[in-house]
């Protein structure tokens, strides 16, 4: 078996990759949400609360990304009628939102935190999660929806005069992502076994964002890549341990300037 | 005659703008239509309301006796209603065979069952989805070229995928906007084939052109537009005859 220390670096890389995956996916129809972390934390409070009421753990995974996903659903129907930055903004808002309401709850233990939750997260759970999920969007993009997805992408104005909904389109992607984003909060909270509102802050969702636009937008695999990346490097290299944030920053400029469509920058895997 | 589209008193304002100023015409059932008129006439903007991706300001447009003014363009789409667009409005991201089966989108299968049975590939509609748009790709000419990305193919063949795409939704009314720019008198003949090819198929076209040699051989009817108004509508020899579509656009040649 692993080392502890390995588990531990290949459990937070499998939480990581499902909460890229759940930020590409409305990002294959154009919709950029920086507030993944908010979906996390939901996902997280609710499944510790149901786990500690007694219920098996996949029940608990299952209703708390439930939950994300109807906060998805809120929360992408004003997203709607919004573009590109200003659904970065909204998002961005709805993250806050999430993380001042868990501060304040007091039900969840605000801001003193939520602790004694029972140590249910296995590695093979969340190499399991992260192969599903993965071959959901893979799969999803040879399908109608996944066609939807992209074409409102390129063009939502013919997408539209196609037949396409684009309401239903959106919002389904924007509440498959934040379901997704729900259970790597729930497998989060089960391994760190406490949790606090600042957990799930906008660094966070940064991250999260920041996986994506690294890995690519274009490619299924962009966001396991870029996860792996963002999450590899720092164990291996000591130097970008400490320089962390700068390390990564300089990154994304460098990614911005000459791959402004990430590593991956083909759809590939499709001949 | 019995009107197939029936388009009454329709005005669009942009601010103080009016590019449409109570236009009316009525389209028969089966005919190639044709729409002409001068540069900023209002040809387009009269097809983006027709497919409901601009509302008309006033007036009502109705499909087979039935009003759909109001109707959000997927929903205009689904009663029957296909277009292209001047400027190729084509998916980047995909290819030339999976444009046209964004076309099959609302004519495939729905809901949880039906997407949970094609996930796991047991449905059988994509299948179905995708041969018949190989089929509607070889309709229009461009059998051979179903893998090829959008960007690999040359403007002529864009349009050409853009008309694919539209039959591919099954459409009872095909709005043409301008098919024939930047082709060659080739190319203009098989465009004219290929419009005679759709109508035979029973689908009612309109079609906006500039080039009058296509639109005067081809057209069953033409409305003349100019300045925002129905300036003259008719056969093809009572349009050329008319003083003001002379005055107005066709010239004295």
């Amino acid at each position: 078996m692993l080392s502890s220390y390995w588990d531990s670096v290949c459990i937070f890389l499998g939480i990581n990759i499902l909460l890229g995956i759940s930020l590409y996916i409305p990002m294959v129809c154009g919709l950029i949400s920086l507030g993944q972390g908010g979906f996390m934390a939901i996902g997280a409070y609710v499944a510790v609360m149901l786990t500690k009421a007694g219920a098996p753990f996949v029940v608990a995974l299952v209703a708390g990304a439930l939950v994300a996903a109807v906060a998805g659903l809120i929360v992408g129907a004003p997203a709607l009628r919004i573009r590109g930055i200003y659904v970065m903004i909204l998002t961005l808002g709805f993250g806050e939102i999430v993380r001042v309401f868990f501060l304040n709850f007091e039900p969840t233990g605000g801001a003193s935190g939520l602790g004694g939750i029972p140590p249910l997260t296995e590695l093979w759970q969340i190499v399991l999660s992260c192969v599903l999920a993965y071959l959901l969007v893979w799969r999803i993009r040879q399908l109608r929806f996944g066609r939807a997805m992209i074409a409102i992408h390129d063009d939502d104005l013919a997408a539209e005069a196609m037949g396409i909904n684009l309401t239903r389109t959106k919002l389904m992607s924007f509440s498959l992502g934040a379901f997704i984003a729900g259970i790597a909060g729930g497998f989060y909270a089960h391994y760190a076994l406490f949790i606090d509102a600042n957990q799930f802050d906008f660094s966070r969702s940064a991250m999260t964002f920041l996986y994506v636009v690294l890995g690519g937008t274009v490619n299924p695999f962009g966001p396991v890549l870029g996860a792996a990346i963002v999450t590899l490097l720092p164990e291996v290299l000591r130097v970008v341990q400490d320089w962390r944030m700068t390390v990564f920053g300089t990154l994304l400029i460098l990614i911005a300037i000459w791959r402004p469509d990430g590593i991956l920058r083909t759809a590939g895997f499709r001949k | 005659m019995s009107a197939f589209l029936r388009v009454e008193g329709v005005n669009r304002r942009f601010g103080g703008y009016l590019a449409l100023n109570d236009v009316s015409c009525e389209v028969a059932r089966g005919h190639v239509h044709a729409l002409i008129g001068p540069n900023g006439a209002g040809k387009t903007t009269l097809f983006n309301v027709i497919s409901g991706v601009l509302r008309p300001t006033a007036g009502r447009i109705f499909l087979d006796g039935r009003d759909y003014t109001g109707l959000r363009p997927d929903g205009v789409s689904r009663l029957g209603v296909a277009r292209n667009f001047q400027q190729v409005r084509l998916v980047r991201q995909l290819s030339a065979v999976e444009n046209v089966m964004i076309g099959c989108h609302a004519g495939i299968y729905r809901g949880v069952a039906g997407n949970l049975a094609e996930f796991f590939g047991l449905g059988g509609a994509e299948k179905a989805a995708r041969e018949k748009s190989r089929e509607m790709l070889a309709f229009v000419g461009m059998a051979g070229k179903a893998e090829v990305p959008v960007d690999q193919l040359t403007l002529v063949d864009q349009r050409r995928l853009e008309v694919a795409r539209a039959l591919a939704s099954e459409p009872s009314l095909l709005l043409l906007d301008e098919p024939a720019a930047g082709m060659n008198p080739t190319e203009l003949d098989e465009l004219k084939t290929l419009i005679q090819a759709i109508r035979d198929r029973g689908i009612t076209i309109v079609l906006v052109e500039h080039h009058m040699r296509l639109v005067m051989s081809i057209a069953d009817r033409i409305t003349v537009l100019s300045a925002g108004t129905v300036i003259a509508s008719g056969t093809p020899s009572e349009v050329r005859q008319d003083a003001a579509v002379i005055s107005a656009y066709l010239g004295t040649a």
